[in-house]
């Protein structure tokens, strides 16, 4: 296979994916860290590169209403948001679900104010999990660019009708530049047909959409929007592997073990941070001990077949959660926590809530995770949240 | 532009036989669905209807029974106006041509909530057609104040009391403030002179890019007048110089009716529940808040 690399940032790579998605409409309001992917496509459709009604809606608001509405009558759409974008959406993006219209969008994981902060955490979106959307989390530019082309696969598959999001860490990934394989558009066209809808007004054949709904019929739309989430569970894992026949990639599908075939000690991680977890699991491995990563990549639908399967095989998982459910812990472990509970088996579980309004988290804290594991595991401990590296002092 | 004189007039004699707005629940009498019937049967077959939270998707959607026998959809509340405008886009894209996408919104829905989504719509130029059907309170919800509830009216968030007369502002003044987009083509109408609204929405139609009618509709639920008297409440509020036909049109502003003498605007008022308790003081306050307008309306747009 021939290769076609450039050196570009995240946000270039998600506008290179949309480009060779080739949507109908692109409605974008900017919002720091995502406004280089609007302000790319904006140039791609002005070069005459990408086919496209380019949409300068004056909100996010606008920007999910206005690709809900694009998307009704069978075009496909693409918007960006980020942070309080995404939040100013919140309605938008339950009603985009439940009128299953299949929008794709990129969200760069941005705190939430108060306080402000530009920079990156995943409170954002994690704080969206109901929203109906499937979430998926990135590692690198190369999956954000070949997740939106998957995206538009499974959001758009019959059996799913489903909206979805690929995230992407704000600055970590937006801004940072990386050597990325740009796929051919020929490839990309036989991988991605265009948008077939049965869900559509049209002059030929014409519905009302959007409508309102008894309570003598409302559960029974949601328990089939619920099934279509279900369904998209088999449409990843099929998207990937079609999408490593044609590309030679591969994402593994709902989630991503990285040494864990032996592993007793296990973190579960979303996103960027993965990167560093593995070169702290390659020092530990090194040292002799039996660590591994489990990268999730979607929190919805929700991988628990796999969580099960990990937990069965290893002796304590730790989570690392860039949010806070105020009040709890963090949203990924609540997540990860209720899929092991569906084992009989003690596993020592933790939860390391950190990462917040943009601090890194490094290698030296990722190690000293591995190492309370150990102790919890060994001194048969409880469960325990902590958040980690706390400049104040902690209320234990 | 088209020239007005090239459009194919819609009277009541040729108009189309076929509904598009049948088999709703609307309240007897009710001003709204005048307003989108009318305006669909101008509009034709190749309409995409949009319609926000309000009276008039809460009637005509309720699954299964549908009420619009062409394309429709309800949008989110504040998003009426561009997903409106993503229909239209969507469609363009898809090579659709010789279509009409048309917004039905409330005041509530158009003056407060809707606005911003308006005033973007408006700015992008975007092919829709947006009309406001005005019953002067946000009606579906039960009738709440909403900014083009005119001076003195009892609603439900407005009693009037010993302390305050009901509502204390006056109506926004929405055709002024859309045409300062310098839209295409916007117009004010009302249910009681329906050829007028028919000729304007006919002239919409023909116009590529926003346009905008703001049409006074009658709500007998949240007026409190009889179910048989909506269109000459209509009527009666245009004679008695509290709502104008106007239209805003290459920059320019036309008044389509200036009557020489007003009808008796207390006699307006006091036709309606939701006016009886205002004083003489408060009618005053009315009626010199339209002179005041209609003396700057005379100067400016004859």
């Amino acid at each position: 296979m021939k290769s076609n690399k450039i050196f570009i940032s995240g946000d270039e790579a998600v506008a290179q994916g949309v480009r060779l998605s080739r949507p109908h409409v692109v409605a974008a309001y900017p919002i720091t860290p995502q406004t280089i992917t609007v302000e790319r496509l904006s140039e791609m459709v002005e070069a005459g590169e990408m086919d496209a009604e380019y949409m300068h809606v004056e909100s996010e608001h606008s920007a999910i209403s206005a690709t809900m509405g694009a998307s009704a009558v069978g075009a496909r759409t693409f918007t960006a948001s980020s942070s309080q974008g995404l939040l100013y959406m919140a309605e938008g993006l339950h009603y985009c679900s439940g009128g299953r219209w299949p929008v794709v969008m990129m969200n760069a994981n941005r705190s939430v104010a108060l306080p402000w902060s530009i920079y990156g955490d995943q409170r954002d979106s994690l704080s969206l999990l109901d929203s109906g959307w499937i979430q998926v989390y990135v590692e690198d530019a190369q999956e954000a660019l070949d997740m939106i082309i998957q995206a538009y696969k499974i959001a758009e598959h019959k059996e799913v009708l489903t909206p979805m999001m690929v995230n992407l860490d704000g600055f970590i990934l937006t801004h940072t530049y990386e050597l990325v394989e740009i796929p051919d558009q020929e490839m990309v066209d036989q991988f991605l047909p265009p948008f077939e809808t049965p869900n559509k007004m049209s002059f030929e054949n014409p519905k009302n959409l959007g409508f309102s709904s008894r309570p003598d019929d409302n559960t029974e739309f949601k328990y089939q929007q619920n099934e279509a989430m279900f369904n998209a569970i088999d449409v990843i894992r099929k998207t990937d592997e079609d999408f490593a026949d044609t590309f030679g990639r591969k994402y593994h599908g709902m989630v991503e073990e990285y040494m864990c075939e032996d592993a007793d000690v296990v973190l579960v991680a979303l996103g960027s941070v993965c990167g560093t977890v593995r070169v702290v699991v390659d020092k530990l491995r090194a040292e002799g001990k039996k660590v591994g990563l489990l990268k999730i990549r979607y929190m919805r639908p929700f991988p628990v077949e796999e969580v099960k399967d990990l937990a069965r095989r290893v002796k304590a998982i730790g989570v690392i959660d860039k949010d806070i459910s105020f009040g709890y812990e963090g949203t990924v472990y609540t997540n990860v926590n209720s899929a092991i509970s569906q084992i009989d088996k003690y596993v020592y579980k933790s939860n390391f809530v950190g990462g917040l309004g943009g601090r890194d988290i490094t290698k030296a804290e990722i190690e000293d995770m591995y190492n309370k594991l150990y102790a919890g595991l060994e001194n048969k401990s409880e469960e325990t949240v902590e958040f980690f590296s706390l400049n104040v002092e902690g209320n234990d | 532009m088209t020239k007005v004189l090239d459009i194919p007039k819609v009277n009541a004699k040729n108009m189309t036989e076929k509904e598009f707005f049948y088999g709703h629940k609307a309240c007897a009498g009710c001003g709204g669905s005048i307003a989108v019937r009318l305006a669909l049967k101008v509009l034709g077959e190749r309409t995409y209807s949009a319609l926000p939270a309000g009276c008039m998707s809460a009637v005509g959607f309720i699954y299964p029974q549908m009420a619009f026998n062409s394309n429709a959809i309800i949008t989110t509340f504040p998003g009426s106006a561009s997903m409106a405008a993503g229909i239209a886009a969507g469609a363009k894209a898809l090579g659709q041509k010789d279509f009409k996408t048309v917004v039905f919104a409330g005041d509530g829905g158009t003056a407060d909530i809707g606005f911003q989504a308006l005033s973007g719509m408006i700015d992008r130029n975007d092919d829709v057609l947006y009309i406001c059907y005005d019953n002067e309170a946000y009606m579906n919800t039960g009738i709440q104040k909403s900014g083009l509830t005119p001076y003195g009216t009892k609603t439900t968030t407005t009693p009037a009391g010993q302390n305050i007369p009901g509502t204390v502002t006056h109506k926004k003044n929405l055709f002024e403030i859309i045409a300062a987009h310098d839209i295409a083509y916007a117009a004010t109408a009302s249910i009681g002179y329906p050829q007028d609204f028919i000729n304007k929405v006919n002239k919409a139609k023909h116009v590529k890019g926003a346009t905008f009618i703001h049409v006074y509709a009658s709500c007998p639920t949240g007026w409190g007048t009889p179910t048989e008297t909506s269109v000459e409440i209509a009527k009666d509020a245009v004679d008695a110089g509290l709502i104008f036909l106007a239209e805003y049109e290459d920059g320019e502003y036309k008044l389509n009716r200036n009557p020489k003498e007003f009808k008796s605007v207390e006699e307006y008022l006091k036709k309606q529940g939701r006016f009886k308790h205002m004083s003489d003081a408060d009618i005053q306050c009315v009626i010199e808040n339209r002179d005041k307008k209609w003396e700057r309306m005379r100067k400016n747009w004859l």
